[in-house]
């Protein structure tokens, strides 16, 4: 029984073709033959007709023809399907039957030429006596073919042919050899597949007509056979949907066929035959589903037709065949562009095949179990006269028969027990291997990553069972970490059980302990006594002694692993296991935990690590160390014991080293932090736990960060969710899920004992050197050395105050750009306990607005801690905020020479320019002196004397300054005229000498000049007197280039008398000036309404009354009429 | 009726599971654990429906030869699974709602109760009777 009896046979896999054999060619010698024949094979592209063909020898014997049968009656069958039936009619039996022959139309021997191939054609009709095959004949001429009809000696001599080879003239062909051979092939091609599909249409018609002798009783297998040959003969002849028609009848016969131990496999044999075509054409006519119900149709009729039982891995092989046959044709479906989805793929038949596989495993292991001394009979059952069955699904050693009796007992118990042995020797971890991993692959494909696992899982065992431990242990590994990571305890626990028997039997030390050590863990689902025995066995392995063998392990096996083992022992080497837990779940779990978030650099760093056993045993370690980021640590973090190795399970209660199962174990540790790790964070790298001895074997726990394993995560997520009670443990046990782990901590630098304090008159006024008076007095116990002052504008403000804030040490010189906005380091010296030191600050903010201040002062001071002398930098920072204000406002008007608020001014005319100074300091001001700097185009009238000087502005007290100006005239500029600079130099009133003053220059405003074509001004004196004369004078001046006419009038007034030109009209030339002298005479006292002049320029309209009343004085001022010693009225009085 | 019955956190870790004890109890973990597969997909997929519009019954997730296995997402995404005898035809779709609903009905009560922890292990009396109600049929 060979291991492919199950595979179905090739011919019933292939895709039948019409069969056509070519004789005549001489392929070896003949070139042009050659040329002919691998047109016809080579390069066959899917769009050319379906023909597979063969080259023969014209005398090729084909098969006999068995006589027509001329009645069925006394006919019985033997058997379903004869072995070699398919292939007869795929490769041996043609369609047609093609001769080549070389004749031009134009031979000078034509004759004997004709005759030559007349007994070629004979030839091979002789020996397809009784067959129907079809013979044609095909010419390979020389020349080209004139078109039909033109050449007479052509179809003469055609005629003459076809009438000696007795061919029909559609069986005659001319293949001219030249340069169009491929085309003139296809073309044959396709008249060969013509005749083709006749031969199988009259092949079919043929077999249909027997059915007609066919009874129900004797013939029950022929009607199988004569539906199994039509559909087979329609596929021939490529009409899938008649085929599919035929064999789906031919399956339902199949099922109506008698069934009973003996012919039970034959059956099965044949409806797995036609199972395969019918699933094979559904898929290829794109109906998948079709295909699947008919093998779940077909699976569900054969799943309980297991026939003898003795045999029944049998059953279970058939099965896996047909789960794999369907896969395959699936997956060849989905190769040529059929979409599986994640619930139908080809995965689950290949995944069911291997199911059957693991049956047929189970089945041999069963059934096939005999004494060695159970011999293969002889002579052997299994051979055959042939080497072959004659009909498929039948038994070598009854072939033929149909009795359902068994006639020879013996016979039969032979042949099953040859078959049992044979069965024995079969791979079938192999087998299954194999189905598996096309599982995993069609799954991978579709998405199911669990399916994958589950299946890589069986994958494992498998190889375990076939006694592979490497391969078996490298796909458990694999796979694990997948249902670690999903929390599948039970299953995990399974795949652990299997990997630590794989690492026993190899006596692979690391992983037998690392798997030792998550089975003994809280992940895991064994028993206790279970776990007893695993932390039994990893304890010998610790104190280098051979473990037990695990349970359930193959006997010879164990022997190996035994010797393994006692290797181990003896060899000398590489006895320390590191093993890094954060993937998995041992049973020791470790929090780390500092005492708090950050420590002061002059206290000791203190922090627990917690331990927890989920061993049924209390168990003792060797060390405790703690690695941190910064490894000068780490020396201090270890704790250690030296114990003799057989004293792991001794004195375990005690023992500061020893965990006892499910109770919290918390070691404290405690450092100095180095003064370079100020500011930095102390992180602890890893946590290892040793167990077991350096000397002998030990196994090093290797928690990364602060502890936690492949579980703790989501357990401490549980935990903080849970608001159950938890339950009262005795004093100083704490309970481990409110242990909450912090695996880093920041040092920061000591709490420094000083005291700083600022002094300073808030607010700022802008650009003025505001003093910040910063003391710093020391509270500490010993002397501090070193102290730094930084100060400025704290970082991280506006970039703009950057530029606008200064800050010297010097107060008596202005600072400009040049200056920093913060002073770093500046030595103060040391101080002593008591001791305070005072530091003298000038900023000058060039802007309003508010800033923040920083005075930091980092001093260094000696402190000892834990017996050790550390130096330490303490710092002490304040910040102050600071308003920098306007020290005054400034406002400028322009008014005329009477006072009168002036909207422009007139060239030439003299107005003034008057400053108003608003403090708005809160503090006193003090105006050291004030400036009026003129722009080009003004010019002083008078002196421009400071007003100002030495002047003390309380807040909201004002200065006003005035100053008499002249624009001269300057065209229309648009805009106005520039009037120049104010400089006020001022500083703060409580400023000391030394002190400098600050300039504030304001810009005054542009003013508009405008020109005027006259200008009146009067003289007179500034008060007159009644009845007293008062002269006075007006200076008309022309301003322009023109000649102008004026109109002159006074109009009398009841306070005055006068005398002088009343009315006048007058020419004044250009650029110069007319006096008009007029004498008045008051006659009232008081402030009195001078006679007004009234002016008319008859060129300039426009110049009114109103303009000339600014720059005339309308009213004065009379004084009553004195009174004299010897005044008459006196005397009158 | 039904041979398996599971309940499955939103992480995908088993809450609760249970199969009849006459066979391996390791093959309906794995069953159940593998159809995990199709429920996310089918999660994955029902993701852009909207949320009130949602089925939580998944249906039929994958036939095995001789198993069916039916799948249920609560709103909360924790799933139930159940198992059942490819060859109990008497069970209809509707029957295996019912019994969904059955079943998150006596969840919703485990989740009512103050001192149940969402997230650990079902240890419920009074669910365990109810998923027994559901598997003593067929024994």
């Amino acid at each position: 029984m060979s291991p492919t009896q199950w595979d179905f046979p090739v011919e019933l896999c292939c895709r039948p073709m019409a069969f056509v054999t070519l004789t005549g060619l001489d392929v070896v010698y003949n070139a042009v033959h050659r040329a002919v024949w691998d047109a016809f094979c080579a390069n066959r592209r899917a769009d050319r007709v379906p023909i597979s063909f063969k080259v023969l020898p014209g005398d090729h014997e084909y098969p006999k023809c068995r006589p027509k049968r001329t009645s069925y009656e006394w006919y019985i069958p033997k058997g379903i399907l004869k072995t070699g039936w398919m292939n007869k009619h795929l490769n041996l039996v043609p369609a047609l039957v093609v001769v080549f022959y070389e004749l031009d139309w134009d031979e000078p021997q034509w004759k004997e030429k004709q005759s030559e191939c007349a007994t070629r054609v004979e030839i091979v009709r002789q020996s397809l006596q009784g067959r129907n095959t079809k013979v044609a004949v095909v010419l390979i001429q020389k020349k080209t073919p004139l078109p039909p009809g033109e050449d007479v000696i052509a179809s003469e001599r055609a005629a003459a042919l076809c009438n000696a080879c007795e061919l029909s003239g559609k069986s005659l062909f001319v293949l001219p050899h030249t340069d169009h051979l491929v085309g003139y092939i296809i073309r044959l091609e396709n008249a060969f597949y013509e005749h083709a599909q006749t031969y199988y249409y009259t092949e079919i018609r043929r077999v249909k007509s027997h059915k007609e002798f066919l009874n129900k009783t004797t013939h029950q297998l022929l009607f199988v056979r004569h539906q199994f040959k039509i559909a087979f003969f329609s596929e021939l002849k490529q009409d899938t949907q008649n085929a599919l028609k035929n064999y789906r009848t031919a399956y339902n016969l199949v099922h109506e066929l008698r069934a009973h131990e003996t012919n039970i496999l034959e059956i099965k044999t044949m409806a797995g035959f036609i199972n395969y075509k019918i699933c094979r054409l559904c898929f290829q006519h794109n109906t998948p589903l079709d295909a699947i119900a008919q093998f779940r149709k077909h699976i569900d009729l054969c799943k309980k037709k297991i026939g003898s039982a003795e045999l029944s891995f049998e059953h279970a092989a058939w099965m896996s065949k047909q789960f794999q046959a369907f896969g395959d044709l699936f997956d060849e479906a989905i190769k040529l562009g059929l979409t599986a989805i994640q619930t139908q793929n080809p995965g689950f038949y290949y995944q069911q095949a291997a199911y059957y596989a693991q049956e047929r495993k189970q089945l041999a292991k069963a059934l096939c179990h005999h004494e060695p001394s159970v011999t293969y009979p002889s002579p052997d059952p299994l051979e055959t006269q042939t080497g072959v069955l004659d009909f498929y699904g039948q038994r070598s050693w009854r072939q033929g028969i149909l009795s359902f009796d068994l006639s020879d007992p013996e016979k039969e118990k032979a042949g099953i027990l040859a078959v049992q042995l044979k069965e024995r020797s079969v791979v079938h971890s192999e087998i299954i291997i194999t189905l598996l991993s096309n599982a995993v692959a069609q799954f991978k494909k579709y998405k199911c990553p669990r399916m994958k696992s589950h299946l890589m899982v069986q994958m494992g065992e498998e190889y375990y069972y076939a006694k592979d431990y490497t391969k078996a242990l490298k796909l458990l590994d694999y796979v694990m970490c997948d249902y670690r990571s999903e929390g599948w305890w039970t299953l995990l626990t399974s795949i652990l059980t299997t990997a630590l028997k794989c690492s026993y039997l190899m006596a692979q030390l690391k992983d037998y302990i690392t798997y030792s050590l998550e089975l003994l863990g809280r992940a895991s689902t064994l028993k206790d006594d279970q776990k007893s025995r695993i932390e039994k066995n990893l304890i010998n392995v610790l104190m280098n002694e051979s473990p037990d063998p695990e349970p359930d392990c193959d006997i010879l096996a164990v022997k190996t692993a035994q010797k393994l083992w006692a290797d181990r022992i003896s060899l000398a080497g590489s006895n320390v296991f590191t093993i890094g837990v954060q993937d998995f779940v041992p049973f020791v779990q470790c929090k780390a935990k500092f005492h708090a978030p950050s420590f002061h650099v002059d206290v000791p760093v203190q922090f627990d690590i917690y331990l927890k056993a989920d061993c049924p045993h209390p168990i003792r370690f060797s060390k405790l160390c703690v690695s941190f980021n910064n490894q000068e640590y780490n020396q201090f973090c270890v704790i250690e014991e030296a114990s003799k190795a057989s004293e792991v399970l001794e004195n375990l209660t005690q023992g500061k080293m020893c965990l006892v199962p499910g109770k919290t174990r918390k070691f404290l540790f405690k450092f100095v932090a180095k003064t370079e790790d100020v500011g930095k964070k102390i992180e602890i790298t890893s946590v290892d736990l040793v167990l077991g001895n350096e000397a002998g074997r030990c196994v090093v726990l290797s928690w990364q960060g602060g502890g936690g394993d492949a579980a703790s995560a989501q357990e401490a997520l549980q935990a903080s969710r849970s608001f159950k009670r938890r339950p009262k443990l005795a004093a100083g046990e704490v309970h481990w899920d409110s242990v909450v782990g912090q695996a880093s901590t920041m040092i920061i630098s000591r709490v420094p004992n000083i005291s700083v304090h600022l002094r300073h008159d808030p607010p700022a006024l802008t650009n003025e050197m505001y003093c910040l008076l910063v003391t710093v007095e020391s509270h500490e116990k010993t002397p501090i050395r070193d102290v730094k002052l930084t100060a400025g504008l704290k970082p991280g403000q506006d970039a703009n105050l950057t530029q606008k804030t200064h800050v010297t040490l010097h107060g008596t010189e202005l600072c400009d750009e040049s200056y920093p906005a913060l002073l770093t380091d500046i030595p103060v010296g040391d101080l002593h306990p008591g001791e305070q030191l005072e530091k003298m600050l000038y900023v000058r903010c060039g802007t309003v607005g508010s800033r923040m201040f920083l005075v930091y002062v980092s001093y260094l001071i000696n402190t000892t801690i834990e017996e050790k002398e550390i130096i330490c930098k303490c710092h002490k920072d304040e910040t102050v905020t600071i308003e920098t204000v306007f020290p005054f406002d400034v406002a400028v008007k322009f008014v005329s020479t009477k006072f009168e608020h002036l909207e422009r001014v007139y060239a030439d005319i003299p107005f003034l320019l008057m400053t108003d100074v608003l403090s708005a300091s809160p503090w006193a001001l003090t105006v050291v002196s004030s400036e009026l700097r003129l722009a080009p185009s003004m010019t002083p009238v008078d002196q421009l004397e400071s007003q100002l000087d030495k002047v003390v502005l309380q807040t909201g007290e004002s200065a006003s300054e005035c100053f008499c100006l002249r624009c001269p005239s300057t065209g229309n500029v648009e805009g106005g005229v520039a009037t120049g600079h104010y400089i006020i130099s001022w500083k703060r009133t409580s400023a000391t000498e030394n002190i400098p003053a600050i300039s504030t220059v304001i810009t005054l405003p542009h003013v508009i000049v405008e020109n005027i074509p006259l200008h009146v001004n009067a003289d007179l004196p500034s008060f007159g007197r009644v009845r007293e004369s008062l002269p006075v004078k007006y200076h008309l001046q022309n301003k322009t280039d023109l000649v102008q006419d004026v109109e002159v009038s006074v109009e009398p007034s009841d306070a005055f008398m006068f005398s002088g030109l009343k009315q006048i009209r007058l020419r004044i030339l250009p650029g110069t000036e007319q006096e008009m002298l007029y004498n008045f005479y008051p006659l009232m006292a008081g402030y009195q309404q001078l006679p007004s002049l009234n002016i008319n320029l008859l060129r300039f309209p426009n110049f009114t009354n109103q303009l000339l009343r600014r720059f005339i004085p309308t009213s004065i001022f009379v004084k009553p009429q004195g009174r004299l010693v010897d005044d008459a009225s006196i005397a009158a009085a | 009726m039904a041979v398996c019955v599971a309940v499955i956190a939103k992480e995908n870790y088993p809450l609760y599971i249970r199969s009849v004890p006459t066979e391996s109890e390791l093959k309906f973990h794995y069953m159940v654990h593998t159809s995990l597969d199709v429920v996310d997909e089918k999660i994955s997929a029902m993701g852009k429906a909207l949320v009130d519009q949602r089925e939580l019954y998944l249906g039929l997730l994958y036939p095995t030869e001789d198993y069916k296995v039916y799948g249920y997402v609560t709103n909360s995404k924790v799933k139930f699974v159940m198992v059942v005898d490819s060859s109990n035809t008497a069970l209809r779709d509707n029957e295996i709602r019912s019994m969904f609903r059955k079943l998150h009905n006596s969840y919703t009560d485990v989740m009512c109760n103050p001192f149940y922890n969402p997230g650990d292990r079902i240890q419920s009396r009074a669910f365990d009777s109810m998923v027994t109600s559901m598997m003593v049929q067929v024994c």
